[in-house]
C-alpha cells in the first residue's frame, strides 16, 4: 500500500460508525488500516453488505502490498511470503521475515533423513520473549527418480508438518511428490526456461505455489512471470539466482534490490512478486565445513537484508543457526512497536520478604533477558527497571542515562518498603559496580548494596554463592 | 414489457429465494456476471470449477429476468450471450464459455512472453559523502607507508546507482594493558598482550588489518589511572611498529578522554590520525580543536540518535572550526541480538539523509564492531536458558557474531570498522569487496545445489 493518509481509505469505508471492527470511528478503522493494525476483512458491514461491493475491491485493490504476497503450506503453520511494502525498514516496517527453509534431500537413508528433519524442526532459541525456530524444510530431489523423490517426501511428512519446498526441475518428479503432498500447500521449486510448461500445468492442477528461476536474467524473468499470469497463475516467487561468489554474487545483490525497487518504488505489478535466495549455494563454493556454513551466513545476511523473501539454507549447525536467526530478527522487528517496558518493580516467580531485588534498564532486550535468566534458574525476586530511555545498562552507565540518583528516585517513586525485607540488599548490575559507593551513601545505610554478575546468565551462580548475604 | 428490475431487486429477490451468495462474484450492470479473480485470492482451478457453477446461475439469473419481465433478449445480444439465452440445456457449456470468458479454462501458452525488465535509480540521491584521508605519507609531513580514504559514496552501499569509490576499511583494535576478552579471541593475543607495538604488528602483517586503533584505556581513573603523558608513549611505540595509518582511542572516561586525546593529537602531530572520539557529554571542544591543531581526523560518536549526530557535527564544525574532510561518524554500533536493529537503521537514515542533501551528515560511517564480543551469545559456552538448542562450539559461534554485526552495518553504510576477531576480519574484508565485484572467482552453476552431495 502506498497511500499514507486515512482520510483516502476512509472515502472507501461504510462511514457508519458501527464500530463492529472494534474501533469507535471509521475514521480510525482508517488508520488503523494505514498502521496494518487492522485488515479490510475486520469491517464486517464492508464485506457482508453487497451495496459496499465496490468499495470493499477498491479498498482490497488500494491496500494490497506492493510486493504480493503468497501462502505456502496450510493451517496453523501457514506462510506469509512477500507482502512488503517499503524500501528500507524504518519507512514502516518489513512485515513477513523470510522462512528459512533447511535442506533434505532423496538419496539419504531414512534413519538420517528422519534425524535431521527432527533436528530441525525441534530448533529452538529463547528471545526477547519469544520461541525462534525454522519455518520449513526443502527436499531436494538429488535422485532425480520420481518413486524415490514421493518416498522422500512421504517420510518427511510423517515426521514433520513444517511447510515444504520441493525443489526439482524435472515434471516428473514434482509431479510424484505432489501427489503426495499437494494438500500441504508446499512450493514447487522450480518452472525454468526449460520446463516451465510442464511446471506450469502441474501447478495449475495441483493449484500450489511456483517458484520461477530464471538466473541472471531478469528480461526473461519476467517474460516469465508475465507468462504465468497470463495462464492465471499468480502465486509466483521469483528467483532471480543467488551467485554464491565472484562478480556474479554483486549481480545478484543488484537483482533483488531492482526487483524490490520495480515493485514498491515504481509500482511495476507485473513483476512485483517476493523472491527467492539461495544462501546454501555457499556450498557449491568450498570443502570446509565452517568455511561454508560462515559463508552462508553472510549470504544470508545479505539477502535478508536486501528483501530476500524466502531462503533454502544448509548449515544445521548452532554457529550458523544463531545468527542468522537473530539477524533475521533484528531486521524484521517492527521499529514502530515501543522496545521498552514498564518502568519501576516487577515481580520475577513469587517473591516474598526474604527475596533480592535486583536491577536492570528498561530496554525490553535488557529486560526480557534478565527476566528470563531469573525465571529459568528459579529465582523468586523483585526486578526493578529503570527508565534510562530504553536503553541498556551499558551504554546508559556509559551515557548517563542510568545514575545513582536516578536509582534512588526511582525506588523513592515506586513507594518499595524496603524496611518490610529481611534482608533489604539492591543487587546492581555488574556492568553498574562502579555505582555502589554513592548508593550506599545515597540510602543512608538503610539498603545494602551488592554487585551482580556482568552478565545475567550467571544470576544462577551468583545466588548460590551470595544469597542470603552474610 | 414489464418495468425495468434494478440490481438491488435482483439481489432481494435472491435471498428471498435462498440464493447463497458467493464470495468473489459480483454482479455488474445489469445482467452481467464477472469472477473477481483479483478478490481473496481465487486461483485458476477454482476459478475453471467456479466458471460452470457461475454459468448455471446466469442461466438462473437469465429465467428469472425473463420471469420478472426483464428485456433479457435484447439486452444479451450485444454481449454476445445470444447463445446463453437459448433454453436448451446443452446451451450451459456455452454460457460457460461466456461468462467465464475472462479467465479461460486453464491452457499452458505456446511461448513465453517477451518483456523487458528496467528499473530507474534514486533520483533524491544528489549529495556525495565526503571523502576523509587518514593517514599522511612523508610527502605529506607523515610517516605512513600508505593512506586510507573512507567515503566518497553517491549511493547507498553496493546498490546498482552509483559505484563505491572505496572499499570498507577495518582497523583492529589494540589496548595498551591486558584486558578481559572473549576466548576466542583471547586466543590471537595472548602472545601480544603485554606489547602494544607486537600487538599491532600482529593485526597488520598477520591479520590483514588496514589501520590499527591504539585504546589508552590504562588511563580511565577506575583502571590504572596512568596520566596522558605517560600513555601517548603508547601512541609513540605503535606508530614505531607499524606503518600503517591509526586511530588513537581514549578510555571512555569523559573527564579524562579530552585532556588525554589532547595530548595524544600532540605527539602524533603530522600523522593524520583518526581521533576516537569526542561526544557531547564531554569536552568536544576541546578534542576537535587538538583535532584542527594537529591535522587529525576527528570521530564523531553519539548514541543511536540521529539529532544528536547532526549537533554534534555541526558544533564540531562551527565551534572547533573542525574541517569537513576531517569528520567521521560514530553513531554507535548495538550488536546482533543486542539492539542491532536501531544501529543498523540509523545508520541508515543517516546514510540516506546524507544522500538527499542533509549537509550535517555528509560524513563517511565507523563502527565499534567488536561490542559484538559483549553479547552473551557470542562469548558463552552454553545457553543459560535450559530449554534452548544446543549452542554449539563458542569458538567458531563468536566470529560470525561479529561478521554479521559488521557486515549488516556496511549494508547500512559503515565506511571504517574497528574489529578484534582475525577470521571477521577476513570475512568482512571478503564480503564487501565480493559485493563490489572486486574479488574474482569462477562461480559454480546456481542450479546445481539442486542435486549437490553435502
Amino acid at each position: 500500500m502506498k497511500e499514507t493518509s486515512p482520510l483516502n481509505l476512509y472515502k472507501q469505508l461504510p462511514q457508519t460508525n458501527c464500530k463492529e471492527c472494534g474501533e469507535q470511528t471509521c475514521m480510525a478503522f482508517a488508520a488503523g488500516l494505514i498502521a496494518r493494525t487492522k485488515k479490510v476483512e475486520d469491517c464486517p458491514p464492508l464485506l457482508k453488505d453487497k451495496k459496499y461491493a465496490k468499495k470493499l475491491a477498491a479498498l482490497q485493490s488500494t491496500v494490497a502490498p506492493e510486493v504480493r504476497m503468497v501462502y505456502v503450506g496450510v493451517g496453523d503453520k501457514q506462510l506469509k511470503v512477500g507482502g512488503e511494502d517499503v524500501m528500507y525498514r524504518h519507512q514502516m516496517t518489513f512485515f513477513n521475515k523470510p522462512p528459512f527453509a533447511y535442506d533434505v534431500t532423496d538419496t539419504m537413508d531414512e534413519a538420517k533423513l528422519v534425524e535431521r528433519v527432527k533436528k530441525i524442526a525441534t530448533w529452538k532459541k529463547f528471545y526477547i520473549g519469544n520461541w525462534e525456530r525454522v519455518e520449513m524444510i526443502a527436499i531436494r530431489s538429488v535422485s532425480n527418480d520420481p518413486a524415490k523423490f514421493a518416498a522422500c517426501v512421504k517420510k518427511v511428512q510423517e515426521t514433520t508438518d513444517y511447510p515444504l519446498i520441493l525443489c526439482s526441475f524435472n515434471p516428473a518428479v514434482l509431479k510424484a511428490g505432489l501427489e503426495v503432498a499437494a494438500k500441504a500447500r508446499p512450493l514447487v521449486y522450480a518452472a525454468n526456461k526449460e520446463n516451465w510448461k510442464e511446471v506450469a500445468q502441474l501447478v495449475h492442477d495441483f493449484n500450489v505455489p511456483v517458484v520461477l528461476s530464471v538466473p541472471f536474467d531478469l528480461d526473461g524473468l519476467k517474460s516469465m512471470a508475465v507468462t504465468f499470469e497470463s495462464a492465471g497463475i499468480k502465486d509466483i516467487v521469483l528467483d532471480p539466482g543467488t551467485a554464491p561468489n565472484g562478480k556474479q554474487l554483486q549481480e545478484s545483490l543488484k537483482s533483488f534490490i531492482n526487483l524490490r525497487r520495480a515493485a514498491v518504488e515504481e509500482a511495476q505489478r507485473d513483476i512485483a512478486y517476493p523472491t527467492i535466495a539461495l544462501p546454501i549455494n555457499a556450498w557449491l563454493t568450498t570443502q570446509d565445513p565452517v568455511r561454508a556454513a560462515y559463508w552462508e551466513s553472510v549470504l544470508t545476511a545479505a539477502f535478508v537484508i536486501r528483501g530476500g523473501a524466502i531462503m533454502v539454507k544448509h548449515s544445521i549447525e548452532a554457529h550458523s543457526m544463531m545468527p542468522d536467526m537473530h539477524l533475521r530478527f533484528n531486521i524484521y522487528t517492527d521499529p514502530r512497536k515501543p522496545v521498552q517496558v514498564k518502568p519501576g518493580v516487577h515481580n520475577v516467580g513469587t517473591p516474598n520478604a526474604e527475596v533480592p531485588m535486583f536491577l536492570t534498564t528498561n530496554f525490553a532486550l535488557t529486560y526480557y533477558t534478565v527476566e528470563s535468566d531469573l525465571g529459568s534458574n528459579g529465582i523468586n525476586c523483585y526486578l526493578m527497571s529503570i527508565n534510562t530511555d530504553g536503553i541498556g545498562v551499558q551504554a546508559s552507565v556509559a551515557g548517563g542515562q542510568l545514575t545513582p540518583q536516578k536509582i534512588k528516585d526511582a525506588f523513592d517513586e515506586s513507594g518499595f518498603k524496603w524496611e518490610e525485607q529481611k534482608y533489604p540488599a539492591l543487587v546492581l548490575p555488574g556492568m553498574a559496580a562502579k555505582f555502589s559507593g554513592e548508593l550506599e551513601e545515597l540510602f543512608g545505610g538503610k539498603v545494602k548494596i551488592m554487585v551482580g554478575p556482568e552478565d545475567s546468565g550467571r544470576l544462577g551462580e551468583w545466588m548460590t554463592k551470595m544469597w542470603p548475604p552474610k | 414489457m414489464a418495468e425495468k428490475v434494478t440490481l438491488s431487486d435482483l439481489n432481494k429477490t435472491l435471498s428471498e429465494l435462498n440464493v447463497q451468495s458467493l464470495e468473489g462474484v459480483k454482479i455488474e450492470g445489469d445482467v452481467e456476471i464477472e469472477i473477481d479473480a483479483g478478490a481473496g485470492g481465487v486461483g485458476p482451478l477454482f476459478a475453471y470449477y467456479f466458471g460452470q457453477q457461475a454459468a448455471e446461475i446466469a442461466m438462473q439469473l437469465i429465467k428469472f429476468a425473463k420471469a420478472v419481465g426483464y428485456p433479457v433478449d435484447g439486452l444479451l445480444q450485444p454481449v454476445a450471450m445470444a447463445q446463453a439465452i437459448s433454453p436448451a440445456p446443452a446451451s450451459l457449456a456455452g454460457a460457460a464459455a461466456a461468462v467465464t470468458a475472462a479467465i479461460p479454462a486453464f491452457k499452458v501458452p505456446a511461448a513465453l512472453a517477451s518483456s523487458k525488465f528496467s528499473v530507474g535509480t534514486d533520483k533524491t540521491w544528489k549529495n556525495q559523502i565526503q571523502e576523509v584521508t587518514i593517514g599522511a605519507t612523508k610527502a605529506n609531513g607523515g610517516s605512513r607507508g600508505n593512506v586510507i580514504k573512507l567515503g566518497g559514496e553517491k549511493a547507498m552501499p553496493f546498490f546498482p546507482d552509483a559505484p563505491m569509490p572505496h572499499n570498507p576499511k577495518i582497523t583492529m583494535d589494540v589496548f595498551d594493558m591486558p584486558i578481559g576478552m572473549a576466548k576466542a579471541v583471547k586466543v590471537h593475543y595472548e602472545d601480544v598482550i603485554n606489547s602494544p607495538g607486537e600487538w599491532a604488528k600482529k593485526a597488520v602483517k598477520k591479520f590483514g588489518a588496514d589501520l590499527v586503533t591504539v585504546h589508552l584505556i590504562s588511563t580511565d581513573p577506575l583502571l590504572k589511572d596512568t596520566s596522558a603523558k605517560d600513555a601517548v608513549k603508547t601512541v609513540e611505540e605503535v606508530l614505531q611498529a607499524v606503518d600503517v595509518p591509526i586511530c588513537i582511542g581514549g578510555s571512555g572516561n569523559p573527564d579524562k578522554d579530552p585532556v588525554v586525546l589532547a595530548k595524544a593529537a600532540e605527539v602524533a602531530q603530522g600523522e593524520r590520525v583518526l581521533i576516537a572520539s569526542a561526544n557531547l557529554n564531554m569536552d568536544w571542544e576541546k578534542i576537535g580543536k587538538a583535532c584542527v591543531d594537529n591535522g587529525h581526523v576527528c570521530l564523531a560518536w553519539t548514541q543511536l540518535e540521529i539529532n544528536a549526530q547532526k549537533e554534534l557535527n555541526r558544533k564540531l564544525m562551527k565551534v572547533a572550526g573542525v574541517p569537513r574532510e576531517s569528520i567521521v561518524m560514530d553513531p554507535t554500533t548495538a550488536a546482533l541480538a543486542y539492539g542491532l536493529d536501531f544501529a543498523y537503521s540509523n545508520m541508515e537514515r543517516i546514510r540516506l539523509g546524507a544522500l538527499r542533501g542533509d549537509e550535517e551528515l555528509t560524513f563517511p560511517m565507523s563502527s565499534g564492531t567488536t561490542n559484538a564480543w559483549g553479547v552473551r551469545e557470542a562469548w558463552m559456552v552454553r545457553s543459560p536458558n535450559k530449554e534452548d538448542s544446543d549452542w554449539g562450539d563458542r569458538m567458531l559461534r563468536g566470529p560470525i557474531w561479529e561478521i554479521l554485526t559488521g557486515f549488516t552495518l556496511a549494508m547500512a553504510g559503515v565506511d571504517i570498522f574497528m574489529m578484534m576477531h582475525p577470521l571477521a576480519v577476513a570475512y568482512v574484508h571478503e564480503i564487501t569487496q565480493s559485493l563490489m565485484g572486486m574479488i574474482e572467482a569462477k562461480t559454480p552453476d546456481t542450479a546445481s545445489w539442486l542435486k549437490m552431495e553435502v
